[in-house]
């Protein structure tokens, strides 16, 4: 919650001295409260206002990242409570649990399946985020052995140091230091240990306590140490807790700046029943968690809670997209068949996907519709039979193919005769409705 | 500083269904947003219905195909199935058989599907039609008749088609589904057009379109989450009546659902991938406020009752 003008003048020096370049500490307060100016311009203020003035400014959930280099993952910096609103920002990042008191070949299978996690999903990337590596051997040899381990067969997963014990952290934590992992297991009983660790060795500590009030305690406790990077766990375990306990720390964050829960969350999602721990999952993705540990990463289960993630973090305002060009599906030769549709990523994988299916070779034009659907985009005057007409005359398929003939979907069968008149020379066939009946309409062309 | 708990009021409620006449089923009546108990009163779970069809499920895919194999040549059996060996607390009659580009069968055949279903089960019935609008004022008609007096929920009723579907659901007193395409306003709209023929808004049951996880589910999660926000926090009535998540129909005709592993290897199991494709859609539209929800693969189903028993 951002302080209002009024406010921001009552901390300002009220000489009226100009050096800001405003003609009073009220204009330049105004300006503020609006962010069209920075505080460093008054040379005056005093660090008390600095620091009052830089909390009220930061972001309701602190920016965290996870790990370092390419495959960092930024958490935090969340907004709205409702995706209708507003964007959400960060993509919940998935972990996977390894117990040091697993034997190496489990271990070992483990991260191979983390580094052959990677789907590519309506053009993006996806992938299990993160190693949570637990010291349920309680033997810090052990536990540093097999951090190092990880370490060395996945360079750049980042990792997850799960232990609440201060000595087994700290070897392990100092071994891999320059990755930046995340220390979870800040409590009551060890604050002091695990602050001083995460200070020394600049890395982000995980903080848990059962219940918010243990843990608005906890993490202010801990910033008076000197930490400022925190992730927490409120200890949820049942959905119903969870629900509470993230729905609770995101309201008190964003609609009351509560600083002491303003972090991401982390949750442990872990079930013996994996069709339910999918659904945990789903439950974190959906509300407010930043980090959601697995127990298992089975690739079916994977791609449900890629695509989620994916669908839940997508602009409400601007639709996904995918390139404008030719596609070839299959080995499509000059004879194959052209069909026509409109840059939304959604029709784009669907119309794709079943002429894939049809396994007849076929070319797919793809036009930039802003990323809207087939009936929005031509509702809304993008895919219209001129337009169309431009774009197959400019894409110079026409040299690629030895026919003319354009396949157009059947929800727009009206634009065919207009198309016809643009393109002079071309035939133009209206192809089926729904993209589910691509295959049985293309195999019939024989 | 202390935490305080940032709790919510909220000034409306969303209305109480109950369906069937022997074994009932009761949804929706909570004055809070989906599973925030913590903060107000939620009577009722969600209720699961299984779909079942007039006709074989020849166009389903293999994974939720093979459940009912053996049942699912006829309805009545299919039926019983359902309510006796999964303990299905209602069932979902889909009338795909009645559209004219499949078997084109009549609204007497439906009314006759209707009543031998009824006779053999005694959970509440959901009659739904084949989506095609005119032949649905027909059979739902028919229907609507053959089903007097058992409280069943009929639908869809949609713009072009919802005058008839409400007066048959209205003179045989049953439930009716209202469905609009995935749009807050026009979802209002269509609830007012029904209450406007003197239809009770407290039978309604809200269908803002589903769409299957990795398809459009945002669109639908979101406007779920509007709706549910406008009854709540804004007590408006044309919002209230609960909804519906028609999951399985969406969900097993996507590719997710169907591609072999051969093909795509990197998917994962065929099967465990169909039935958590039908979990996830349904878990998150339960996150983003349906009270009812309509589908097909048992194991999908008892997961998501499952996640049902920690979320109350
Ligand atoms: C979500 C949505 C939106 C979203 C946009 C999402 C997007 N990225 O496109 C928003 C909210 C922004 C929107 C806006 C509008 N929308 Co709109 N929207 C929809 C909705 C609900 C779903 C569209 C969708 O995502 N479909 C899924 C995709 C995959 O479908 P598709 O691209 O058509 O592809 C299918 C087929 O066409 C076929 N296919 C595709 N390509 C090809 C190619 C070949 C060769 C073949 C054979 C087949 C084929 O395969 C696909 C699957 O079967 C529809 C209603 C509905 N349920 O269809 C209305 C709808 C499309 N919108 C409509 C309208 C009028 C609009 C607006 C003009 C105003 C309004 N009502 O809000 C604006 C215009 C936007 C603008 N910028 O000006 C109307 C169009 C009316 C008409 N029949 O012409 C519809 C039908 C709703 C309605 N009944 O009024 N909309
Ligand atoms: S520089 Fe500082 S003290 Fe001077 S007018 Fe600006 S705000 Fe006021």
């Amino acid at each position: 919650m951002a302080l209002t003008g009024v406010e921001i003048f009552k901390l300002l020096p009220k000489t009226n001295c100009k050096k800001c370049g405003h003609p009073t500490c009220l204009a330049f307060a105004m300006k503020l409260a609006q962010r069209q100016a920075s505080l460093d311009a008054c040379p005056d203020v005093s660090e008390e206002a600095k620091k009052v003035l830089g909390e009220a400014s930061a972001p309701p959930i602190r920016s965290i990242t996870l790990g370092s280099g390419d495959k960092a993952v930024k958490m935090g910096e969340e907004n709205v409570l409702f995706r209708h609103e507003k964007r959400f920002v960060n993509p919940c990042a998935f972990a996977v649990e390894v117990k040091d008191s697993m034997s190496d070949d489990e271990i070992n299978k483990i991260v191979d399946d983390v580094l052959n996690s990677e789907i590519d999903r309506v053009g993006q990337k996806l992938r299990i985020d993160a190693i949570f590596v637990s010291n349920a051997s309680n033997d810090a040899g052990r536990f540093e052995g097999v951090v190092k381990a990880i370490a060395s067969k996945a360079p750049a997963v980042p990792l997850i140091i799960a232990t609440n014990n201060p000595a087994a952290a700290e070897t392990a934590v100092k071994a891999v230091a320059d990755k930046k992992p995340l220390l979870y297991g800040a409590d009551e009983s060890n604050a002091d240990a695990m602050a001083n660790i995460a200070k020394t060795y600049k890395i982000p500590l995980g903080v848990t306590a059962k219940g918010l009030d243990a843990l608005t305690a906890l993490t202010e406790k801990i910033k008076g140490l000197g930490v400022e990077d925190m992730v927490i766990d409120p200890c949820a375990k049942t959905a119903k807790e969870i629900i509470e306990a993230n729905t609770y720390i995101r309201r008190a964050a964003i609609k009351k700046n509560f600083k002491a829960l303003g972090y991401p969350v982390i949750t442990l999602a872990q079930r013996d029943d994996k069709m339910l721990e999918a659904l945990i999952a789903a439950l974190g993705v959906t509300k407010y968690s930043s980090i959601v540990v697995l127990s298992s990463i089975k690739k079916w289960k994977n791609l449900s809670l890629f695509t989620l993630r994916q669908n839940i973090y997508t602009d409400p305002q601007v639709p996904m997209q995918v390139e404008q060009k030719v596609y070839k599906i299959g080995e499509a030769t000059p004879e194959s068949p052209l069909t026509i549709t409109t840059n939304f990523s959604l029709t784009y994988f669907i119309v794709s996907g079943e002429i894939e299916n049809s396994k007849v070779p076929t070319r797919l034009a793809v036009m930039d519709c802003e990323g809207l659907s087939v009936l929005t985009a031509w509702a809304a005057g993008k895919f219209t039979a001129s337009k169309i007409a431009q774009f197959i005359q400019e894409s110079g398929i026409e040299n690629e193919i030895t026919h003319k003939e354009l396949i157009i979907p059947g929800y727009v069968a009206i634009l065919s005769g207009a198309i016809e008149d643009k393109l002079p020379g071309w035939k133009v066939t209206v192809g089926p409705r729904e993209a589910n009946a691509l295959p049985a309409f293309l195999k019939s062309r024989g | 500083m202390a935490f305080t708990a940032p709790k919510e009021t909220y000034s409306g409620k969303v209305f109480e269904v109950a369906i069937g006449t022997d074994k009932t089923a009761v949804f929706g009546g909570e004055n809070v947003l989906p599973f925030h108990s913590f903060e107000g009163n939620i009577p009722h779970r969600p209720v699961i219905a299984y779909e079942i069809q007039d006709v074989p499920p020849d166009d389903w895919p293999e994974t939720v195909k093979k459940v009912y194999e053996g049942v699912s040549g006829d309805p009545v059996t299919w039926a019983k199935y359902c309510q006796d060996t999964l303990n299905a607390q209602a069932i979902a009659l889909r009338l795909v058989g009645t559209h004219p580009d499949r078997e084109n069968r009549s609204p007497e055949d439906a009314a006759k599907t209707v009543k031998d279903v009824l006779a053999a089960i005694n959970v509440p019935l959901i009659i739904l039609g084949s989506n095609q609008i005119e032949k649905d004022s027909a059979v739902l008609v028919s229907v609507s008749e053959a089903a007097k007096g058992k409280n069943c929920i009929i639908g869809k009723a949609q713009e072009g088609n919802y005058k008839t579907i409400a007066a048959a659901a209205m003179a045989n007193n049953h439930k009716l589904i209202a469905m609009s395409e995935l749009d807050i306003n026009l979802s209002k709209q269509l609830n007012i057009l029904i209450t406007q023929m003197g239809f009770d808004k407290e039978k309604l049951i809200t269908d803002p379109m589903c769409s299957a996880l990795g398809y459009g589910l945002e669109y639908t999660y979101s406007v779920m989450e509007r709706i549910r926000l406008a009854a709540l926090t804004q007590n408006d009535t044309t919002m209230q009546p609960p909804m519906l998540a028609d999951v399985g129909m969406y969900v097993w005709k996507i590719k997710e659902t169907q591609a072999s592993e051969s093909d795509l290897p990197q998917w994962g199991l065929l099967a465990e991938r169909g039935i958590a494709w039908e979990t996830i859609t349904a878990g998150s539209l339960l996150m983003s406020g349906a009270e009812f929800l309509i589908m097909r693969h048992p194991e999908a189903a008892k997961a998501v009752e499952k996640f049902i028993d920690e979320l109350m």
